[in-house]
Parts: C-alpha cells; structure tokens; sequence
C-alpha cells in the first residue's frame, strides 16, 4: 500500500485581488521507500502540495480532493490527530534551514521538543536519541550543546534533517533541501538524504527546480506547469527522454558537461510562467510552446499513458488520442 | 527546438583587455574587544593569493569554485570596487590608477552585472530611470554619434532584448517578470557602452526555463559587440554552456586554467575533478565527494594548499608516486600542462592524471 496517495487535489488561495487556483487537480502515490521528485519553476505549485499534504495552509485557503498518508484522510483529520500526523506520519525539511533553526536554543534541546512534544518518549530518553539522531545525519553527538550559529550551512541543514526524522515519519517532504547551499556541501547533503531514505526504507517526497539533482535523488519524476502535472515517470527516462516540451526546455537548463547540443548554445524558453489567475485556454503551455498547433490553445491536455510508465499531458505524445495528433 | 540553435563560433583569442597579474587581496581580521584585552591577535584572511589571468577581447571567461575560494573578490578588484594589496591590473595595456576618481573612466568601460536583480534595481526608479542613471553619472550627455539620452537608453534596452524599449520606459521594476529584471539590469550596464562586463551569478537567482533566455543573450553581446565577459560561477554546467575558458579558484589561486573542453572534460588537477564529480547527474550516487566545507581563508594550509582535501593523497596515490613531501610542504604555480593550459599539481610534471 502506499505511504501517500494525492488524488485530484485542487488548492486555491483566496486573496483580495479574488481566487488564484494554485494547484488544479493533482493525483499521485509514494510507497514505502520510494522517492517521487517534483519539479517545476516558482508559481506552479509544487510547495503549495506540500503545504496541503502537512496542512499547513490558513482555513481561508480552499483545499479539495483527498490526501491519504498512512491509511488516514489527512484534509478529514481534527486538529489534534492532525498535530501527531505531522512529524509521526509526514514531516519537512525546508530550504531555509539558515532560518528554521530557534537562534537562541540549543539544537539538541530543539531536537528533544520535537521528540517530547510528540509524547514519543520522556526527556531523558529523547536526550539520548538526540544525540544518536545528530550521529545518524554524520554531525558529533557531541555538537548537541551548539547554538545555531556555531554551524556552518550544511551542518544546520543536517540538523533539520536530523529533527525530521525525530518522530520516526513514514514519509518526508524535502522542499529545496539543498538550494542555498554551496555546491560540494549540496552534494554532501544529497547523499545522506539519499542513504537515509534508502536506509530507513522511507517514502520521500522531494522538491526543486533542479531537475538534475531531481533525476540523482529521485526514482519517480513529475513535473509541474500552472498547477498540473505535465509530464510523469522513471526519472531517468523523463530527464534524457522527455516527452513534454516543458520539461524539453527544463532539461535543456541543466545540461551534462561534455554534451556538446549544448555547448556554446544556451536554450530557453521564450516568455514567462503564467499568471495562475490568467492561466491560457487549452494547453496552459501552449504560448511558450516550440511544437504549438492549432489545437493546442483549444484543447485542454490529459495526463495520457504513453506507455512504460510513462505519462504526458501534451497532443504531441504517444498516447494521445489520435484525433489531435495532427502534424505541426 | 535546442538542436535547431546555430552554435555561437569560438573567438580565436584576441587581444587582451584585462591583464592580471599577481593579485593579491587580504581582508583585515577584526578581534573583539574582550578577546583584544586577553590578547588574541585579529588574523588577516587572505582571499585573493597571487591570482594572475588575462582576459581577451570578444571572449567568455568563467570563474569556478565553491564559496569562499576568492571569485568574487577577483571580480570586485577587477571592477575596481577593491583596492587589491599586491599585483597589478591592466585594461589595454595601461595599469589601473589608485586613486577612484582617476578610476571613474575605466568603471564606465568595465560594467557589472549582479545576481540578485531585484535587489540591483531600485524599487522607487522607472526602469528609464534605471537605466538612464549610468549615463547621468559618467556626465555623458549625448553618444559618440550624437545620440541623445533617450536615443542610448531605447538602445541598451532593445539590445537587451526589451522591445519596443518604449514600453518599458515607466514602468517600475515590481511590474516585471525576474527575467525582464535581470535584462534591465544588463541594459544598464549596456548604455555606457563598456568593453567587459563581469557578470557574478548572473542566472543562480532565476527559474530554470529564463536561465537560457539571459544566456543567450549575453553571448549575442560578445557576438556582436565584441564585449569581453568574466562570468562568476560555481556551476560548471553553466561554464559549459557558455565559457570559452575556464579558471577553477581554490583558497584564493587560480589552481587550474585552460580552454573550457579541457578542463572540464580532462581535468588535471584532483580539485577540479571533485568539483566535476557533484554536478548532479543520473546515476552518481556512488562517485566520491570532498569531506567538510570549504577551508578558511584565514588560515591556508602549507605545501599545495588543496592538500588536507586531496583525494590523492588521501588515497595514498600521492606516497605511492613519490610526491606526497611535495603535496605537503612545497607550495605551487600554474605550469603549463598543454598549450592555454595551465594547472597547479605535484602530478603533472609525472605526466599523471588527478
């Protein structure tokens, strides 16, 4: 069975300037010990599903569809259940590990709140599984008595990572773990997320723009355009093979050095996300689009099976009904 | 798609713009007052260490490394924005004067591009404004043709791919998309015209689909208008889309140097090779990553200084060739390991690859 199950989940903001739909219908699963890597460009929603997932959205935030972690409908959940389903089933490392940490507590009495908290063990206890947390991530137990700013980047990092696992979750939800940290520390960061997650035979769902440090972390790639999942599966095969024009153009941002289709030959795409109150008719894609017809502003794209676990929500894929695949 | 994108003709390397030489650039140490009282001694860091480059005209010159190793105090004193303690800095064939008024000239010739730019662009100005700001502070009135201000800010600004440049004339940067921003920024680094622009993280802050876009047109400056850029970096990625060369820094010294599809694809120096192995890929779970941060400037080990970090000499390959002694206490230049390359290891005189 698996650990998170999202499916058909609409979120929308209410602001004053009216509704913006953030998320329009997103359906996925993890299973035990799979990572699912979630990529996109800021605004198309990929925090906006972890937020749901933990819900921690304000109550005037519209959420609908069902959210399922371990058996137990999270959007149906009374506060209470609620607060031990966060940590103990599902919990998050931030990007922002620099700010996320109480400057002012040590990080060991922090890691023991998170324990204590959660009534997973006394004081004395969650002391001692502090300091074998912090070993598990690769910092001294003895760093237990460190304020925050005794830590470097990736050391602070690790201690987020460390106070995610406190309370034994089946699922974490990593959202730009390693984005604002230095190249080799980013890669020192990965790797242990990497060997816990498969250590732990945890489910993990794992966030960035990066698609290259999606397609090394993840076994499952989607990836995200004005709220909806544009393109899905093997990461691998979606990284070197996509079938998405987007995610074309994504993967053209982040080429392997020694291909020489991109040597002296920077790509982009042509104009900007979407406002996601003025998200174009058809396919929300098609103004940016390379490989537009004249179908495409008129016909709004399903997720279609292409075939070996593959999926693409574009006219151009195999596996689109053969109506609209006429030729550019 | 990518593959219908015409490649961007290598400049043969032409003359130089910037040369420098021997540059050195310490940062005081500061001791607090209590420590000052039991006698501890402020320690100076040494972050830029005897670095000399030259950059050409016409040409795309990267400059990689983790934080701290001294790239973007090698760009901010080539800039002019940091008096450096030792060397010397020309820009076409003349030394750059000490003082900053005599400096004003040459500011206007070499321009900078920032990271962040929302945070390069001033929230309260019109992006005309903006970009019209660089002209009012050089004084200049009208263009070499007897353009007026209007006529080189519609310039910079459709050279920056902004058009129709009236447009955008009124309206404030909050009302653009990041990618628009970051073309405002190097429109304005444009209208004066410059020979180099030094571009520092120029893409780190942008979604991944306008990365390209920004790019792109930067190459098309080179292309066009025959401008020289020194990009700061730590993507090598990025390096390979765009560079013609390629300098890796290490704790302030260039440690290897040479045309982009050497370096990158025959690295010679272990340094180089490590920052090689955490570029992200499918599959490289199992390649090896250097252990703790990135060393402290204050106190730069003996002998070559990567040597604490070397995954040859922690192999025991260093003492197995007979050069461990070396890697441990004698300190190292650049040698030439192939013509326009140039690397800084106890290995190449062995003929060894890192």
């Amino acid at each position: 069975m698996s650990v998170l199950s999202v499916d058909d989940l609409r979120v929308t903001y209410s602001t004053k300037g009216g509704d913006v739909p953030a998320v329009r219908g997103v359906s996925f699963e993890i299973d035990k010990g799979e990572v699912l890597g979630l990529a996109g460009e800021s605004g198309c929603g990929k925090s906006t599903i972890a937020g749901a997932i933990l819900r921690l959205h304000s109550p005037t935030t519209k959420i609908e569809g069902q959210i399922t972690l371990d058996g137990k409908d999270i959007l149906d959940l009374s506060p209470g259940k609620l607060r031990a389903a966060r940590w103990t089933g599902a919990s998050i490392v931030f990007q922002g590990a620099l700010h996320a940490l109480n400057p002012v507590q040590k990080i060991g009495d922090q890691i023991v709140e998170a324990i204590t908290v959660h009534r997973m063990a006394d004081e004395r206890e969650a002391h001692v599984r502090a300091g074998a947390l912090l070993e598990q991530v690769g910092l001294p137990p003895r760093r237990i008595d460190d304020y925050p700013h005794e830590l470097s980047g990736g050391q602070k990092q690790r201690v987020m990572i460390a106070m995610a696992l406190a309370c034994n979750p089946s699922l974490i939800i990593a959202d730009e773990p390693t984005t604002a940290l230095d190249v080799m520390v980013q890669a020192q960061v990965l790797k242990l997320l990497r060997s816990l997650q498969h250590d732990l035979g945890l489910a993990m769902l794992f966030i960035t723009h990066d698609l290259s440090v999606l397609v090394e972390v993840s076994d499952d790639l989607a990836v995200m355009y004005a709220g909806k999942i544009v393109e899905e599966g093997p990461a691998n095969e979606v990284f070197h093979t996509p079938v998405h024009p987007y995610t074309k153009a994504l993967a053209a941002a982040f080429p392997e050095i020694g291909d020489d289709r991109f040597r002296r030959r920077p790509s982009g795409l042509g104009g900007d996300p979407p406002d996601p109150q003025q998200i174009p008719s058809g396919c929300p894609f098609h103004p940016r689009c390379a490989e537009v017809t004249q179908v495409c502003p008129e016909l709004v794209p399903e997720l279609w099976d292409a075939g070996s676990g593959r999926f693409a929500a574009c006219v151009h894929a195999t596996g689109a009904p053969s109506l609209q695949t006429t030729n550019p | 798609m990518t593959d219908t994108i015409p490649e961007t003709p290598a400049p043969q390397l032409g003359t130089p713009v910037i040369e420098v030489e021997h540059l050195e650039v310490n940062f005081k140490g500061r001791v607090g007052l209590v420590s000052g009282l039991m006698g501890h001694k402020s320690v100076d860091a040494k972050a830029v260490d005897d670095v000399s480059l030259t950059i050409h005209e016409g040409e795309v010159l990267a400059l990689a490394g983790e934080s701290g190793c001294g790239k973007t105090t090698t760009a901010r004193a080539i800039m002019g924005l940091i008096r450096p303690e030792k060397g010397s800095i020309r820009f076409k064939g003349k030394a750059l004067p000490r003082s900053t008024t005599s400096l004003r000239p040459y500011r206007r010739q070499v321009q900078m591009v920032f990271q962040d730019p929302t945070a390069a662009l001033n929230p309260r100005q019109t992006i005309y404004e903006i970009v019209a700001e660089g002209l009012r502070i050089h004084n200049v009135n009208e263009g070499p043709n007897g353009e007026s201000e209007e006529e080189l800010v519609a310039r910079a600004l459709s050279r920056a791919g902004m058009r129709p440049p009236e447009r955008f004339y009124l309206l404030y940067p909050h009302e653009l998309s990041g990618g628009q921003r970051q073309r405002v920024v190097i429109a304005g680094a444009l209208v004066l015209d410059p020979s180099v622009i030094v571009a520092d993280e120029p893409v780190s802050n942008l979604d991944a689909s306008v990365r390209g876009e920004i790019l792109a047109l930067l190459m098309k400056l080179r292309e066009e208008l025959r401008i020289s850029i020194l990009i700061v970096t730590h993507d090598l990625g990025l390096a390979w889309t765009v560079a013609d060369r390629v300098a890796v820094m290490y704790l302030g010294r260039v440690v290897e140097i040479g045309p982009a599809e050497d370096v990158l694809q025959k690295p010679k120096h272990p340094y180089t090779k490590a920052l090689l192995n955490v570029v992200p890929e499918a599959g490289g779970e199992d390649r090896p990553i250097l252990h703790g941060e990135p060393p402290d400037p204050t106190r730069i080990p003996g002998g070559c200084r990567f040597h604490p970090r070397c995954p040859v000499v922690a192999s025991g390959r260093a003492e197995a060739l007979g050069i461990l002694e070396r890697c441990n206490e004698q300190d190292l230049m650049l040698e030439t390991a192939s013509p326009d390359h140039e690397v800084a290891c106890h290995l190449l005189p062995l003929g060894e690859d890192p």
